[in-house]
This record gives structure tokens, sequence and C-alpha cells, in this order.
């Protein structure tokens, strides 16, 4: 066990590596100040950028952490929102098959539209960028989590619902102590999904409604020409999936249960 | 009148090929007495198991009705538990977490304290003290059926339904735990329906066995009374020339008795063979039979 996992370690540290030189090299062949800059150059615009994550020197000039800050303050209520409403919703649905297939057809034509395509809508009838891009998380999140709940919901099995029929327990307790119980894997499998997504559209969507954000950071970035800023946010967004994906992770291995 | 009485309850299905019903059982009536013992024996597919669930609430009758204490049974309730054979134990939650859901229903308006009392009582009686906390997927099926039936006992319900309790569970600890529900329903002197399959779990157990013909259509055909004095040791019971007569009527009645009549195929209403009536005699209700012969 421990001598597989040495052997994972040490594989993954030497395609890392491969990557670097391979990345070292072609910017080696580009004429310099041209072209994409080396690991060397972005590695000391990280180290540069994480000495001070949080200055703020106005609207164009925030230090990295502030920018992620913002992003994950519009994740965290878009997606906060959109669970809550997509599981009491998914609920719903899964408990009653009529409603299920009915309301199925309208989920599934808007299930596919990127989030991005609503923003001129809610740009028009809320006039507000930054709640528009709270808006985009939203949408981004919904699905995931509707359709894993429903569908969680739908195939809790009987038993657990006969015993929850017998024991006469009123909505509220069947709720709380048998369908969500029961669903909760499902649900935390939405969850996990619709926090993917919805990290990858707060990126596009605050390069779209610019003033902060990690989004709005690598456009401006981009504008600036500092490449070796865009490609370092590049990785921070990465890491940052990452983590909330874990965390996530985690979550869906407390709740998880054998039969 | 009686304390539980299952009032010529019918049950049809809806035909799983073309259109149409297929009938499970017909006029099944009988009545069982309060702190009474009554198994019900028969082959699979006779419907046994769907008579339970109308007798829980959990299915509705197509004809009939289930009367208890003079009231009918329209939807589940707590005046009657269910032992399931799955067990149906939520498995997200503790030993203690699962009687607790129960006795927590039972008596909503007792304080944490007490409730958690009550519930460790039920926990020790069934031979679960340490593992309160474990989860169902880590006990052995015998555990699991434990706790299955400390959840029924616990809530103090005026019917126990035991829907095959004991046939997912080894040979051994089967007995053990036959005897541990022997002793809860003498305790709790509650009255008790049960549905099986094995003659020997129903004549150690029961008060009365009632047996049914095959299905579909399947009939209730005889009701037998178990005359063994209580409390009945297996290892005694062995030599008992009424144990051993009564196991080899029902084992009779199996094998031949149970079958269903020529012309009876699936889904079809078919007349009665007569010398049924001869075979099996004693306590062979007759009126639902003749009003089927008229039917046919």
């Amino acid at each position: 066990m421990r001598r597989d996992r040495l052997r994972v370690i040490g594989v993954s540290a030497l395609l890392g590596l491969a990557f670097l030189l391979l990345w070292q090299g072609l910017a080696g062949l580009q004429p310099a100040g041209r072209g994409i800059p080396g690991p060397l150059p972005v590695a000391a615009t990280a180290v540069q950028m994480l000495a001070h994550p949080f200055y703020n020197n106005g609207p164009n000039d925030k230090g990295i952490g502030l920018q992620l800050a913002a992003s994950l303050g519009r994740l965290g209520i878009g997606w906060v929102v959109a669970s809550v409403v997509a599981i009491m919703g998914g609920v719903v649905l899964g408990l009653s098959p009529t409603l299920y297939r009915a309301v199925n057809p309208y989920v599934q034509v808007l299930k596919p539209i990127s989030p991005l395509a609503w923003m001129p809508l809610f740009l028009y009838t809320i006039k507000d960028s930054s709640q528009s891009a709270i808006l985009v998380i939203f949408m981004s999140s919904l699905w995931p989590t509707l359709a894993n709940t429903a569908f969680g919901v739908a195939t809790i099995k009987r038993d657990y619902l006969n015993v929850a029929a017998i024991l006469q327990l009123s909505w509220w307790r069947r709720l709380v102590t048998v369908i969500l119980p029961a669903a909760a894997p499902a649900i935390v499998a939405g969850l996990r999904i619709s926090i993917g997504s919805a990290w990858v559209a707060i990126v596009a969507a605050e390069m779209l409604i610019g003033g902060t954000g990690i989004g709005y950071f690598v456009w401006n970035e981009w504008n600036n020409l500092a490449l070796t800023s865009v490609i370092f946010a590049i990785l921070a967004i990465g890491v940052i999936g990452v983590l909330l994906d874990s965390a996530l992770g985690r979550l869906s291995r407390r709740l998880a249960y054998t039969e | 009148m009686s304390y539980l009485e299952i009032d010529h309850v019918t049950k049809l299905f809806p035909a799983v090929e073309g259109a149409g019903e297929v009938c499970v059982f017909r006029d099944v009536h009988f009545k069982i007495e309060q702190g009474e013992f009554v198994t019900m024996v028969g082959h699979s597919g006779c419907g046994k198991s769907t008579l339970l669930n109308i007798i829980a609430g959990l299915e509705r009758p197509s004809a009939g009705g289930v009367v208890l204490e003079g009231r009918e049974i329209r939807q589940p309730g707590m005046d009657r538990m269910v032992v399931f054979q799955n067990f149906s134990l939520m498995p997200w939650m503790t030993v203690f977490d699962n009687i607790r859901l129960a006795v927590r229903a039972a008596h909503p308006d007792w304080r944490r304290t007490r409730v958690d009392q009550f519930v460790q009582r039920y926990v020790d009686m069934v031979g679960l003290g340490g593992a309160e906390r474990k989860r169902p997927a880590a006990l052995s099926g015998g555990m699991r059926q434990r706790v299955g039936l400390a959840r029924a006992f616990s809530t103090e319900p005026k019917v126990l339904l035991l829907d095959e309790p004991f046939a997912q569970i080894d040979a051994l600890t089967r007995g053990v735990i036959q005897d541990e529900l022997v002793r809860m329903w003498t305790a709790s002197r509650s009255t008790v329906f049960m549905v099986t399959h094995d003659v020997d779990e129903a004549i150690v157990l029961s008060d009365r066995i009632a047996l049914m013909t095959s299905g579909p259509e399947a009939r209730l055909a005889e009701l037998v009374d178990v005359k063994l004095p209580r409390p009945r040791s297996r290892a005694a019971l062995i030599d008992e020339p009424e144990y051993l007569r009564l196991r080899g009527h029902i084992l009779g009645f199996l094998v031949q008795g149970a079958r269903p009549g020529p012309g009876q195929g699936r889904g079809g209403v078919a007349p009665r063979e007569p010398e049924n009536y001869d075979r099996f005699p004693r306590g062979y209700p007759a009126a639902p039979l003749a009003r089927t012969a008229s039917q046919a």
C-alpha cells in the first residue's frame, strides 16, 4: 500500500518535472522578450504576488488574494442559493413521478444552455453587473444539483419510506431524517458537479463584467500584456478548483452509507 | 367482536402482460384475538406478504377490508409495526438512532433523556449493548434483525407484523432470535401476525397457523391450532407426537394440497375441486368457497 503510494508520487513528480523542462525548452526557443514566458519568470511573478496577496491600489491594481476572494464571494452566494433552490425543487420532483416527467423536458432544454448566454438578459433586467455575474453562477449551479436530487429522491428504497409511513413521521421529520439522508450521496454528487461548473463560469462572467474577480484579473493582465501574471492566475484558478472539489469530496465521504 | 379481523380480503394486481388483472388471493377471511400469535404459511406467490402489507396499511385491498378494534385500517400507523425480511433499517443511522427514530415517533412529548433511556432498554433487551454506535452495515444479519425487533417492540404496538423476519438469518442464530422474539412477545402481550414459509418456525412460535393454497388466486385453506404448551423448547418438541403430527400435516398440505387445482391457470378464475374439502376438513372455511363455486 505504502509502496504503491510512493510509486505514484514518484511518477507524478517526474511528469511534473518533464512538463516544466519541456515548457522551459519551448520558451527558450523563442526570442527574448517575446512569446510565452518560461516557468522561471512565472515563478518570480508568483513569489511577488503571493508576498502581497491583499494589497489594494485602486480599481485596476489589487492583489490576487483580493481578486480570488471576490470571485469566491460571488461563487459562494450564487452556488449556495442555487443549491438550496435545486435541492428543494429536486425533492419535490423526486417525490412526484408526474411532476418529474412533466418538468423534465423543460429541464432538458434549459440544462445545455451556457450560463453566460443568460448574461445579456440579466444585465438588461437587473442593470447591475456584479449581481448579473452572481445570477450566472446561480444558473450554472442549478441543473446538476436539481437533476441529481430528483434522481436521488426518486430512487430512495421503498422500504425506508414505508418505515417513515408506519412511524407516521411529519413531513418535516420525514424530509430531514429519511429523504435527505437517503438521497444525500446523489445530492452531494450534484453539488460537486455544480460547484465545478460554477467555478468555470465565474471566470468567463468576470471577464465580461469587469471590476473585480479572478476572471477580470486575467483579462486585465492580458491587456497589460503581463503574461506571467496570466499564467500564474490560471494556475491559481486550477488550485482553487481542486480545493473546492476536494472539500465536497470529503463531504460526500461523510454522507455515504452502505446498505 | 374480534380484535383483528381480516374480512374477506381480495387482492388484484394489474397483469404484467396484456390487459386485465391477476388475482393474488381471493376472499381471505379469519380473525385474530388479542395477544394471539398467528402465522401464515404458504408457497411463494400466494400473496402472504401482500396480505401483511394490507394489514400494515401499506397496500389497499381490492375487496374486503381489515378491522382492528372495530376500526377499518386505511393507512399505516404506529399501532401496527412491521419487522421486514430485509430489516429495512436506515443505513445512515446508528443502531441507537434507528431505534430512537421509532421511540421519538411514538412519544413526541418525551424529553431527550427519557427517550434515550427507553431506547437503551430495548438495545439491552436484544443484547446489542456495545453496538449502539455501529451502523447496520457493520452488523451481521442476526444482529440487524435484533435491531429490527427492538425498533418494532420499542413503540409498544398493538399488532406486530413479521414479514419472513428470519429468512435472511443463518440457521443457528435463527433459533436464538426466535426465542428472543417469544420472550419479548410474552412480556408485551402484543398481537402478532407473521408470514413465513418455514414450517418448524411457524409451529414453534404460533398459537394458530393459517395455510394458504398456491397463487395466483390463492385461498385460505385451513387454520391449524397449535396446542403445544408454552414455553416451548425446540429440543423437547422434537419428540413430541403433537409436534410431529402438525409438522406432517402442514408439510403434507404444502406438498400436495397447496397446488392449484386443474384448470387454474395464471390469472384465470378457476373452479375449486370439491375433494379438497375432504382432505382438510378441520376448520375449513366453507362459506367463501361456496361463494366462489357459484361465481365460477
